[in-house]
């Protein structure tokens, strides 16, 4: 599938997790999502980028613009981090589960707004999670 | 660090977040407010998230334990303004905030405090 825009955002700090959600934001508008499409993804992205920078310690977001062939569009975001990882994957995607002092809605809200939702982890690899909104 | 400005008019408190918080940001709100209700006794909270343009889980989170801790403080805490998309994406994300009062603007918030505590006054007129 046609890659048309890649970018990066570095997830270091709280305020690197609110420039994530703008520059998603900003991606998204571009793409002409609707209003309610754009706040998804935002929302989305806010709770992995806080993800990968409490429980794994930092790390980045990946932003790719896909096209696919008949003429939608739709926006990849991949969280990287090199911490350590997910003991327990169907623990962590239950809902209200936490290993935190959060809500545990995370990863299962995130995947309840998107199209797609992967995530890969490795215990002391550190956790990668995927997802796409089609347009 | 920046913080959110909390505005006293008579027997109410009211926050209007216009900018795009960090974590630590809302933490410092909710002590904050928490502070203030006990220092001036304030009856009712206005919580203006009109500019928020999403609210995530830790958001939430926090609007749900302003609304907690100003109850036990004897305040009522109204939410106002929450955009629509904004409501979708929580109802989604699976954030229901219960317990939470709103209102769909600042004007009927204030009417909805007001009216809040002319009942608690009744209530305490009809026990003695």
């Amino acid at each position: 599938m046609p890659v048309t825009h890649s970018s990066r955002q570095e997830l270091r700090s709280e305020q690197d997790v609110v420039r994530a959600r703008q520059v998603v934001r900003k991606l998204a508008q571009e793409q002409g999502f609707s209003l309610v499409e754009q706040t998804k993804l935002v929302t989305a992205s806010s709770e992995l980028a806080r993800n990968t920078l409490i429980h794994g310690g930092g790390g980045h977001m990946d932003m790719e613009v896909l096209s696919k062939a008949d003429g939608h569009s739709g926006i990849r975001l991949r969280f990287v981090d090199q911490g350590p990882g997910i003991a327990d994957m169907r623990l962590a995607m239950t809902d209200g589960w936490s290993s935190g002092t959060g809500l545990g809605l995370g990863l299962t809200g995130s995947k309840r707004l998107a199209s797609e939702f992967e995530i890969q982890s490795t215990p002391g690899k550190g956790t990668c999670v995927t997802i796409v909104r089609w347009k | 660090m920046e913080r959110i400005p909390i505005l006293r008019i008579g027997e109410f408190l009211l926050v209007t977040i216009q900018v795009d918080m960090h974590d630590q940001m809302a933490l410092a709100l909710q002590d904050d407010l928490t502070a203030r209700i006990e220092k001036t006794g304030a009856k009712g909270v206005l919580l203006d998230i009109s500019a928020l343009d999403m609210v995530d889980s830790f958001i939430g989170r926090m609007i749900g334990n302003i609304s907690a801790v100003s109850r036990i403080l004897s305040a009522s805490t109204v939410v106002v303004g929450m955009q629509p998309a904004v409501a979708i994406t929580l109802v989604e994300l699976g954030l229901e905030l219960p317990g939470v009062l709103t209102a769909l603007d600042a004007e009927r918030g204030m009417a909805l405090l007001r009216a809040k505590l002319a009942a608690e006054a009744d209530d305490a007129g009809d026990a003695q």
